[in-house]
């Protein structure tokens, strides 16, 4: 042995010190995988308490309790007790009347104003809806919690600070103070923003909620996961499992492969000049807007399909042809139930694209304000990543802290998701 | 069932002469342009196990392969010639290859169970082929088939676990006894032993020479000792020609060819 090392050996002084040079570089190595990890771990974090320490207070919301007559002459003049009646009632004026009660000092159409603009202009609906639920309540006198405007909100959740000049704050200084009678006598307090996860979007931060959008990302995706995942893991089986292998299914390929790496907003386009022009369906719907999100995530669903069908071993296939079954039921009995949780991962990662995605939906008109929560697959809706867009977009204070809100709950709907495709997979694995 | 007893050479005198089961005719394979099997005629008997032997790639396994058509699954692989199964060519246009495939079963080199309950893998073949039609059939099936292939012992409390959670000489057993389930008529095992030890060998030679009472055994092996033991006719490959087929007995005492000797002397292959 020693003629093919020339005299050298694993004990020699160099080869003792290479060793040590190995060893140091196997650390070296593994430093570096840890320092990628955690930095990867501190962005995650920094972007976490970013969004939520933004976003948090949005599920709060400050409410004013105030003492409202439901006075007769103003809600039903007539006396006729009907719905449409009721209606029509100038509700604002009751509550102009229960604040003016606690300040009575207050005078002049501009300070007037001012004081109305503590009440959020939703408050009239609440009282309106009080009254639609139980008419009875008119002529009597009730403490309410009425929404806060969106300045006073954000002015109690010290957003607006009060000691910057009055001329550059929202609030003003005779506000404040009123802001403060108001507090002192406990008729001010933050309660849990329920109307966020109730109401779609509105011009007024404090009504504005996420239902809508929540909504109309279920209903696009529904329609995406329905349209893609058959037509995507059929594709996938017949290139799999039966197509022969020619240059014809050598280019349907590539152009797979080609198809999953367009920019999205083309497959936006696409669906403008096809689906909307040419086929004429309604705009900004969450049918078109799924059919759409469908054709940019098939590609994602063939690919990860067609890994998860090939990674089944041979021998299973074997072994099911060897009993007598036929291709399609070799397929549909062994491969495919083995090739289920790779299939589940592939479309759980196209799905989570869909769920994001922003831009093609831009060009299909879902971006308009929709004030209605999407009852239906052809109703007007938007998604949530555009309804982070908008208020993103938005001037008012409120929606800062809704936009981190929204986000919040984008992610959320992400993990329960993922969460799903978990649990499926795990029905699914089995081993072999 | 037949004329010999299972100690009997079937070429001993007095013997009536066996029926046979397949008869191929010059068949002949390809792999695209590549010739891999060069026009074997050959005559399997009946209820008798033959066993086919030579070095690696020497065609055996897939002129096995052509017995039920698994050959078909490969897509550059062209058969020409002719192999009858009792009075029909399985090459027909009009045979049904699920059909044939229940006739000729087949137990591969790996076990391959699937990743089912033992009695989800018996009951898959007479399920699929509707040789079952309600549970008490299926449950009668399912024992039948185990005790004949000698597991019922081992797995009879545990039917319903994975087939893949047994040892590797019960997984091959479980194979064998998801072919025969489906009552074939002939079984073709591709070298069924290679990946076990010897005591699990032993097992499964033992179970072969039982079940030739029933059907017809087509067995592909490397060992030589295994091929002596448990077969009734050998058939010698060497570089895709059958050099020799006849008694085992005669083949491996007293070959007719120099390459035959050579190879169960173990000068070459």
């Amino acid at each position: 042995m020693t003629d093919i090392l020339a005299g050298r050996a694993l004990t020699d002084s160099t080869a003792v010190a290479r060793l040590g040079k190995r060893h140091r570089a196997e650390r070296r190595f593994k430093c570096y995988g840890l320092a990628a990890i955690f930095s990867a771990l501190a962005v995650l974090a920094v972007l976490l308490v970013t969004i939520v320490g933004t976003g948090y207070s949005a599920f709060v919301q400050t409410y004013v309790q105030l003492d409202i007559e439901f006075r007769a002459d103003a809600i039903d003049p007539q006396g006729t007790r009907l719905e449409s009646d009721f209606r029509q009632a100038n509700y604002a004026v009751l509550v102009r009347d229960a604040l003016v009660a606690h300040f009575p000092d207050v005078s002049g159409r501009r300070d007037r104003r001012a004081l109305a603009g503590l009440i959020s202009s939703g408050a009239d609906i609440r009282l309106l809806n009080m009254v639609l639920r139980d008419p009875s309540l008119i002529g009597t006198k009730r403490a309410v919690w009425v929404k806060a405007s969106a300045d006073l909100d954000s002015f109690t959740k010290g957003q607006i600070p009060r000691d910057v000049p009055e001329d550059e704050r929202k609030v003003s200084d005779l506000q404040i103070t009123w802001i403060d009678q108001l507090a002192a006598k406990g008729l001010v307090e933050k309660k849990f923003n329920f109307d966020f996860f109730a109401s779609a979007d509105s011009r007024e931060p404090e009504q504005a909620g996420v239902l809508g959008a929540l909504v109309g990302s279920l209903l696009t995706l529904l329609v995406t996961l329905a349209l893609s995942f058959p037509i995507a893991v059929m594709a996938a089986v017949y290139l799999e499992e039966f197509a022969p292998k020619n240059r014809f299914t050598d280019f349907i390929e590539i152009n797979i492969n080609n198809l999953a790496a367009v920019p999205s907003i083309v497959f936006g386009l696409l669906g403008l000049a096809v689906f909307l022009n040419f086929f004429g369906l309604p705009r900004s719907a969450p049918l078109v807007g799924g059919m759409v999100l469908a054709l940019m995530t098939m590609p994602t669903i063939i690919i990860a399909a067609r890994a998860a069908l090939k990674a089944v071993p041979p021998s299973i296939r074997e072994a099911a042809l060897g009993m007598g079954a036929s291709p399609v039921q070799t397929v549909s009995h062994h491969v495919l139930p083995l090739a289920m949780p790779g299939i589940l991962t592939g479309t759980i990662i196209g799905m989570a694209q869909a769920l994001g995605e922003t831009a093609p939906l831009l060009m299909i008109g879902m971006v308009a304000f929709i004030v209605d929560v999407p009852g239906s697959f052809t109703d007007a809706a938007t998604v949530l990543p555009v309804q982070v867009y908008l208020w993103a977009d938005a001037p008012e204070r409120g929606f800062v802290e809704r936009t981190s809100a929204a986000i919040m709950v984008l992610l959320a709907f992400l993990i329960t998701m993922n969460i799903l495709a978990v649990v499926l997979r795990r029905r699914f694995e089995r081993r072999w | 069932m037949s004329a010999i007893s299972s100690n009997d050479l079937p070429t001993e005198a007095g013997v009536a002469p066996v029926a046979s089961k397949i008869r191929a005719d010059r068949v002949s394979v390809y792999y695209g342009e590549k010739r891999a099997i060069n026009e074997i005629s050959i005559d399997i008997q009946a209820n008798q196990v033959t066993a086919f032997i030579g070095p690696s790639g020497c065609g055996k396994s897939t002129f096995l392969r052509c017995l039920n058509r698994m050959n078909d699954t490969i897509d550059i692989c062209r058969v020409t010639g002719s192999i009858v199964l009792d009075d029909e060519d399985i090459y027909d246009p009009k045979v049904d290859v699920v059909q044939l495939r229940a006739r000729v079963g087949m137990v591969f080199q790996k076990p391959n169970p699937f990743p089912k309950s033992i009695y989800d893998n018996i009951a898959y073949g007479p399920r699929i082929h509707g040789l079952v039609s309600n549970r008490t059939d299926t449950d009668r099936v399912v024992e039948a088939s185990l005790k004949r292939a000698g597991l019922w012992e081992e797995v009879k409390d545990r039917l319903l676990d994975s087939g893949t959670g047994l040892s590797g000489g019960q997984q091959q057993r479980l194979c064998i006894a998801r072919a025969i389930a489906v009552q074939p008529e002939v079984i073709l095992m591709d070298e069924p032993c290679s990946s076990l030890d010897p005591i699990a060998t032993a097992r499964i030679e033992e179970l072969i020479d039982e079940l030739r009472k029933n059907f017809t055994i087509i067995i592909v092996t490397h060992s030589m000792q295994q091929a002596a033991r448990v077969s009734q006719r050998t058939a010698f490959f060497h570089l895709g020609d059958m050099i020799e087929y006849g008694d085992t007995e005669q083949v491996f005492t007293n070959p007719a060819e120099q390459k035959t000797q050579g190879y169960i002397t173990g000068r070459f292959g």
